[in-house]
């Protein structure tokens, strides 16, 4: 299958990605799950990342994250080489990066305050109560300015995926990465984050890398989307470039039609048996 | 055929390899946990990862302190057990004064320490794995690994540093209320106070007496906790996956922890 690649550089095209993934591969066990991945993403972009489930989103997430180490290939961001980076680079790198988690991953024993303020402790020599008046004024950001003193247990779906977010933020990181940001939420509260996430952008000049499987969403928020599918990359390009693709793979996606499925029974009988990882 | 190979079952020594593999993997991974704590605890605050000390007293207060009601209650029915089944046994021949030592040596080599780890084992190491488990499973270690905070620095080092305080501390306890116990059924029998029996079990023991049990308490608090900490790590498949790991965590520290004592006895009293 030939992918058609549609790099959306901005103003300079010598300018250093802030993602740049050169020929990732990737394994469960003896199953590759990601193909020669080459990806790249620029300063001040939102790249969606778009697929069905098994396409391989999650796992070149976490490669971005630095929470898998890439096996064979290439994964650099914010110039540092995520592949031989030591602990300690990886941790400074992971403060200048944010991470909202699809099920908001909120620190179930502590209030929505010290879980944004955790970061700040953490990180940070500030004294207490500029601790609690940042803490705050990001989860005012996030419409959340009252509910500092709340459990996660008491928040609605949306209202954890916006405090996740206010604690994504607090150390205004340069990148931020969204997994799933629609997942579980009615349109309305949908729509809401897409909007905040535009706002965010506008307000705070983060690239953003959004994965999702929400087509109206992606296409909404996307500077540059990037097609995933059974570990490979189809296509990275704008909104209308996606929709115009001929790519019978990406139409099946774009229009919900049912893939025709060969199930290989031998195959899935040997993983059951546990003769194959 | 497809038929053929589900009914192809692993064969005795294929079985066999794959839970030696499983068993090496969890020793390297129960170990690498420990150095890391270890690494992070002496200096950790070096690297921009300190372990604070407000986790540690609040992990001491959950293993330890919280323990106190029932290891109190258990080792003063243990100790009044054995002292049943001591003047029982010795008056057989005609010797109920000799008690005091059995119970005495009984308790701080053996009992004090086992029970004190069985109790802590139920309640700690399932906590252990319960929490972890359930924040592996919520992305909650995730999230912490992206924030910047080492994981084991910031959930294993103050639990392996409180067991390895608390446990030491835990056993004396018990074996000082298990000889309480044990006092409390023999004095009258023997026609002396609970304080001369005390005195005379206490001048019975000698320092290795009380070292066995606090040499076993650290062994004891080390397995506990890696046990614990490397099943909640290993936690997938959501609720149910936190509650078997849960269940996994508590019988594999009790089975571990009564080996090793055993390993141990032997060793020592050969």
């Amino acid at each position: 299958m030939n992918a058609v690649r549609v790099e959306a550089v901005k103003d300079d095209d010598a300018a250093l990605p802030i993602i740049s993934v050169t020929g990732l591969c990737a394994w469960f066990g003896r199953r590759q799950v990601l193909h020669d991945v080459d990806f790249r993403v620029d300063a001040g972009e939102i790249r969606v990342i778009i697929g069905g489930s098994g396409s391989g989103k999650s796992t070149l997430l976490r490669h971005l994250l630095g929470l898998l180490r890439p096996r064979k290939g290439d994964v650099s961001i914010l110039g540092v080489d995520v592949a031989h980076a030591d602990s300690h680079t990886l941790i400074d790198l992971r403060r200048q990066m944010g991470v909202s988690f699809q099920g908001g991953a909120l620190f179930t024993s502590m209030s929505v305050g010290d879980n944004v303020a955790l970061p700040l402790r953490e990180h940070t020599d500030l004294d207490e109560s500029t601790i609690r008046i940042m803490s705050r004024l990001k989860l005012e950001v996030v419409n959340l300015g009252g509910f500092a003193e709340l459990m996660p247990s008491e928040l609605s779906g949306g209202m954890v995926k916006r405090a996740a977010l206010a604690r994504a933020i607090v150390m205004d990181p340069k990148l931020l990465f969204f997994d799933e940001p629609s997942a579980g939420l009615d349109p309305v509260v949908s729509a809401e984050l897409d909007e905040l996430i535009l706002k965010l952008r506008e307000a705070m000049r983060m690239t953003i890398v959004v994965v999702t499987h929400e087509l109206e969403s992606a296409f909404k928020i996307a500077d540059s989307i990037t097609v995933l599918d059974e570990g490979r990359i189809l296509l990275t390009g704008t909104a209308d470039e996606v929709r115009a693709s001929d790519n019978e793979r990406i139409q099946d996606l774009l229009n919900r039609r049912p893939r025709e499925v060969e199930v290989d029974a031998d195959a899935y009988l040997k993983r059951l048996t546990g003769e194959v990882d | 055929m497809a038929t053929e190979v589900a009914r192809r079952k692993p064969g005795l020594v294929e079985r066999i390899g794959r839970s030696t593999v499983g068993v090496a993997d969890g020793l390297g991974y129960a170990g690498m946990l420990l150095f890391e704590s270890v690494g992070y605890l002496l200096v950790g605050w070096r690297r921009g990862q300190p372990v604070r000390p407000r986790a540690i007293a609040e992990q001491m207060r959950q293993v330890g302190i919280e323990a106190i009601p029932i290891v109190l209650m258990l080792s003063m029915t243990v100790g009044l057990m054995l002292g049943i089944q001591f003047i029982s046994a010795l008056s057989e021949f005609g010797a109920e004064s000799e008690v005091v030592i059995a119970v005495a040596k009984s308790v701080t080599r053996e009992f004090g320490v086992l029970i004190t780890g069985i109790l802590v084992a139920g309640r700690s190491g399932s906590a252990f794995a319960a929490r972890i488990g359930s924040m592996t499973v919520s992305q909650e270690v995730d999230a912490l690994a992206v924030i910047g905070i080492e994981p084991v620095r910031y959930l294993v080092a103050p639990a392996l540093l409180a067991m390895l305080v608390m446990m030491p501390m835990l056993t004396i306890f018990a074996d000082a209320v298990g000889l309480l116990g044990a006092a409390l059924y023999c004095s009258p029998i023997l026609d002396v106070s609970i304080s001369s029996f005390m005195m005379m079990a206490i001048k019975t023991l000698t320092f290795w007496d009380i070292g066995q049990g606090l040499a076993k308490s650290v062994m004891f608090a080390l397995l506990i906790t890696l046990v614990g900490v490397a099943t909640g790590f290993g936690v997938s498949g959501g609720a149910e996956g936190v509650g078997r790991a849960t269940t996994r965590a508590v019988v594999l520290s009790i089975s571990s922890i009564v080996v090793a004592d055993m390993i141990f006895s032997f060793f020592v009293n050969r």
